[in-house]
């Protein structure tokens, strides 16, 4: 209320004020802080952890197909401490697909982003026709190893 | 109130506890926390679990229902550091946060359904809690329909509240139940012998004819076979399979196979 005629310091004065008129009129206990112990039980009403049971829904000889493979899911999750990583989910694309199209696409969009000289790099390379030996004079050279 | 010292619950297992009995656990480690102990074999445990029919009280547990005392030694998993519980025999089910159990429909309120779980309230579940479902999308859902979800509010003090869901959204089996099939009540004792990891039972009968067979943690049981007499048998074996022994089991499932 009538904050913008005030200065900083006397809002100041006033906050503490209304502190302390606050903690006054506050209840609080008068008891010591009870130190709250480490309790080392933990208290459940479900039998589920105590006794590890397994999933209700159940089938059996291919009754209802979902459900058995939901149960082998369900009662495997169970067992297992560890999360396995899951199968390969069903993709879209098969994974030869895939490499295809990482062979031809990924490298063509790279050479965009190379700066000059790594693409006059790359056109010597090309010209020499095999991608795999490097040029030994104008790429890079790489750490020759001392021979013993 | 005092009933005298508590024995060690190490002792107690495998014997009948009754309500007011305390069972002393081995000693805690230091309260200071900081201070490790050094010796051989000793170390820091998970959390001891405290399961059905027991309470933690100021010297250890304190046992709130009668029953055999089981244990569980201490493994990787939900109870790391091992786990007390008390298996007692009851009939009527007291919904349990996380429990997957059978419901059936009751009522349709706008957009909540009202469930009878065989508990004293009814369980609500809303339109929403299906995996798939929007405001445009509802699920269809009639009363009288069986519904096989999970409860994801269940205290003494508020309406239980159902979801079909699980946490990451999908279904995972839950859901209406579909159409045909035989719904019978049984004692929640025998839903956890079934349940458990190796049953024998379930795995005679699945020698018998393909079935599907959902088991609610609220003693419900919904069962169907191809045609209905197999499902009848089904039914009269899940019902009688608590009182007979083995034997008699074995023999009654050679009789069965052998028509």
């Amino acid at each position: 209320f009538m904050q913008r005629g005030l200065d900083a310091q006397t809002k100041k004065q006033l906050e503490e004020e209304e502190k302390k008129i606050i903690s006054e009129e506050r209840w609080y206990l008068d008891l010591p802080d009870l130190k709250e112990k480490e309790s080392f039980i933990i208290e459940e009403r479900s039998f589920m952890p105590c006794e590890d049971l397994l999933y209700g829904r159940m089938s059996f000889k291919g009754f209802n197909p979902e459900i058995e493979k939901l149960m082998i899911q369900m009662n495997s999750r169970c067992k297992q401490e560890e999360i396995e990583v899951d199968d390969k989910m069903e993709a879209d694309v098969s994974d030869e697909e895939m490499a295809r199209r990482y062979e031809t696409l990924v490298g063509t969009i790279g050479k965009k982003f190379l700066r000059k000289r790594d693409q006059r790099v790359l056109q010597a390379e090309d010209e020499d026709g095999s991608s795999n030996t490097r040029p030994s004079k104008k790429a890079k050279k790489k750490f020759l190893k001392p021979q013993d | 109130m005092a009933t005298g010292r508590g024995a060690a619950a190490e002792a107690c297992v495998g014997q009948v506890v009754l309500p007011g009995d305390v069972l002393l656990l081995p000693a805690h480690p230091d309260e200071d926390g900081e201070r490790l102990r050094l010796g051989a074999g000793v170390a820091p445990r998970g959390r001891l679990l405290c399961g059905p029919g027991l309470r933690r009280c100021v010297a250890g547990l304190l046992v709130t229902k009668c029953g055999l005392l089981r244990h569980r030694p201490a493994g990787d998993g939900a109870a790391a550091g091992g786990a007390y519980w008390v298996d007692s025999q009851q009939k009527r089910y007291v919904p349990v946060k996380g429990d997957h159990v059978i419901g059936i429909v009751t009522a349709k309120a706008g957009d909540l359904f009202k469930l009878d779980v065989g508990g004293s309230e009814q369980a609500s579940l809303s339109y929403l809690a299906f995996e798939g479902a929007t405001k445009r999308n509802r699920p269809n859902v009639q009363v009288g329909d069986l519904i096989y979800g999970q409860f994801l509010v269940a205290n003494k003090d508020m309406e239980p509240e159902m979801v079909c869901i699980d946490s990451s959204g999908r279904s995972s089996g839950m859901g209406i139940i579909g159409q045909d099939g035989f719904l019978f009540k049984v004692s929640l004792g025998l839903i956890r012998k079934l349940l458990a990891p190796k049953c024998e039972i379930i795995q005679e009968l699945s020698q018998l004819y393909p079935f599907e067979l959902v088991l609610g943690m609220n003693g419900r049981i919904w069962v169907k076979a191809k045609t209905v007499q197999q499902t009848l048998i089904i039914v009269n074996i899940l019902e009688a399979c608590e009182y007979m022994t083995a034997e008699q089991r074995k023999q009654a499932l050679a009789k069965l196979s052998g028509n």
